[in-house]
């Protein structure tokens, strides 16, 4: 190849990447600069920056009770979503990837969920948890107990955000777990047969461990999801009551277009960019050595 | 599956003890249950949602509620004008970017490769208040283009493309080049159709994707105009609206009918898209 070839190629390459440099570089690299700007700013006229007052914003973050508040909300919400919606995700993938009458029917209940749209998804539950009229307190009537408040006692409002979530993943997870679970030699279980291991045994000592880097795969996923999804908190509860299931991006969201509080929405961004760096650079690290792409 | 032995065939499923085919099917119907209940919420009145009765009178009565509350007939053509620009978009500006990164030397281009990862993590949804204020500087606001075009240059389009491109064989684009094919007839003619599967998945992963988004189109719309079946839903049956469940029921299923229809029909496909795309 010609030298003045090769300076063609790079500019013809170059070029096809345009498109694409010129999209991210608005959509994604651009309002992460000015993000992490307007954090390190005063808001001026028209939430424009005006001065320059550092770290102090973040000081008058981290001051704020609501913000602990809604990160720890956002850390139960990830400690009750994943691993639950893991496991059954686990034990899903188990279940269709035996033989099973109605395999194809259980395996689509199973997925069903992940197609719908969050939005719809929360209408659905709304009437779950509805107090008088929901289905679960009517249930709960009929055996003589007294109906719980499910999205409004603030004691009990997060726990029901968070079983909705759980129906709403653990079929997508567990695609990728049957994925895995099918391409696994089948000797492994024959040799497993001759020496007449139990299942229990098999599947802790085989199965499990062959399953990390799914698991790990699976975890990225779910991690990002947990500061990502909000969608369901637009219907379910607004963050409320008083804050109970308020969570990090739908509080963005809240400081940005209903209290037109620019700078702190950019503060708690740059706190929930850091935090997917943290899930990003694990990804980089552990996982692309066993990477899961096919 | 056309392994060809002569052996007994290998059991490729172990049978399950019947104790663990009943939790099985008892979970696939706690799972499929909130669905199976909207759908019966929304082909029944309204006073039967309570008092389940199995054999109450079917009724459209709910549907025709809600479609005259609200203009889902907008909202179906805003989401599906919505959803073909989108692929269309990502299709291109990714085919070409793949393409790039495939096989052009271009000057720092694996650190240029990792940037375009970053967006796998750092979605425009995170990114909210900032891409708000470019919107609108812009003039995207209450456009459908809005809605769209921050998720046009998809990292994972760009990867899953860039993936597939480099297993094509050189000898097939000197072919080509022979027949005197120049760089863009040689990606329409030679990598463009062979990376079909990879195509298919990631537009049933795309479409399924950009259906229900949510929280970006309702800030970016105001109106009925522009906004997607997600965010007339989420309009449609906030609190304060006061419309029935039944009503809601039937908008619900709605919004979600051809998404559903379309996954009933093709699910192995949608199953093994969601697989080959991997992070959405």
């Amino acid at each position: 190849m010609s030298f003045t070839n090769h300076r063609k190629m790079q500019l013809y390459g170059s070029l096809l990447l345009l498109p694409a440099a010129l999209l991210l570089t608005t959509f994604a690299y651009l309002p992460t600069v000015t993000t992490v700007i307007n954090s390190l700013f005063l808001p001026g006229f028209r939430g424009a920056p005006t001065e320059f007052v550092g770290l102090e914003n973040y000081q008058v973050l981290f001051d704020d009770p609501t913000f602990w508040q809604v990160a720890r909300n956002n850390l139960l919400y990830a400690l009750g979503t994943i691993p639950t919606s893991i496991a059954l995700a686990l034990g899903m993938a188990l279940f269709v990837n035996g033989k099973l009458r109605g395999r194809g029917f259980v395996r689509m209940a199973y997925f069903t969920p992940t197609i719908l749209p969050m939005i719809a998804a929360a209408n659905i539950w709304m009437f779950f948890y509805a107090p008088q009229i929901g289905l679960f307190n009517s249930l709960l009537g009929m055996l003589g107990f007294s109906g719980v408040n499910w999205l409004g006692d603030p004691s009990v409002a997060l726990s029901s955000v968070i079983v909705m979530s759980v129906w709403k993943e653990a079929g997508f997870f567990m695609i990728f777990y049957l994925a895995a679970l099918q391409s696994m030699p089948p000797e492994l279980k024959e040799a497993a047969d001759l020496e007449g291991t139990s299942r229990w045994s098999f599947f802790w000592r085989v199965t499990f461990p062959l399953l990390m880097p799914t698991t790990l795969f699976v975890l990225i996923n779910a991690l990002i999801n947990s500061v990502r999804v909000v969608d369901h908190l637009f219907i379910l509860t607004k963050g409320g009551p008083n804050n109970a299931t308020n969570l990090l991006l739908y509080y963005v969201y809240e400081n940005a277009f209903s209290f037109f509080d620019r700078t702190t929405a950019a503060t708690i961004t740059v706190v929930i960019l850091l935090v997917l760096a943290v899930v990003a650079t694990l990804k980089f690290t552990i996982l692309d050595r066993r990477t899961h792409y096919q | 599956m056309n392994t060809t032995t002569v052996y007994a065939p290998r059991a490729r499923f172990f049978s399950i003890p019947a104790l663990e085919t009943v939790a099985a099917w008892l979970l696939a119907i706690i799972w499929i249950f909130p669905l199976l209940y909207a759908f019966w919420a929304a082909f029944h009145p309204s006073e039967f949602m309570v008092n389940f009765e199995l054999f109450a009178p079917l009724t459209l009565e709910n549907f025709t509620n809600a479609w005259s509350q609200a203009p889902f007939a907008r909202y179906y053509l805003n989401t599906f004008a919505l959803v073909t620009g989108v692929v269309i978009g990502q299709f291109v500006v990714c085919t070409l970017a793949a393409f790039a990164f495939a096989r052009f030397p271009i000057p720092g281009k694996n650190v240029l490769f990792m940037l375009v990862l970053i967006q796998l993590f750092v979605f425009p949804e995170v990114l909210i208040v900032e891409n708000y204020r470019i919107a609108s500087e812009l003039g995207l606001i209450n456009t459908i283009t809005g809605i769209g075009l921050p998720y046009v240059a998809s990292a994972l389009g760009i990867f899953l493309l860039r993936q597939t491109f480099k297993t094509i064989p050189r000898e097939l684009e000197d072919a080509a080049r022979i027949e005197g094919c120049n760089w863009l007839e040689i990606l329409w003619k030679v990598y463009v159709p062979l990376a079909k599967p990879t195509y298919l998945a990631y537009g049933l992963v795309s479409i399924s994707h950009h259906w229900n988004n949510f929280i970006w189109p309702l800030v970016v719309t105001n109106s009925v105009e522009s906004r997607p079946l997600t965010v007339g839903l989420g309009v449609f049956s906030a609190p304060e609206t006061g419309v029935n469940w039944a009503t809601v029921s039937a908008a619900t299923l709605l919004s979600i009918a051809p998404l559903l229809v379309a996954f009933l029909l093709f699910q192995r496909q949608f199953v093994q898209s969601f697989l080959r795309a991997g992070i959405r």
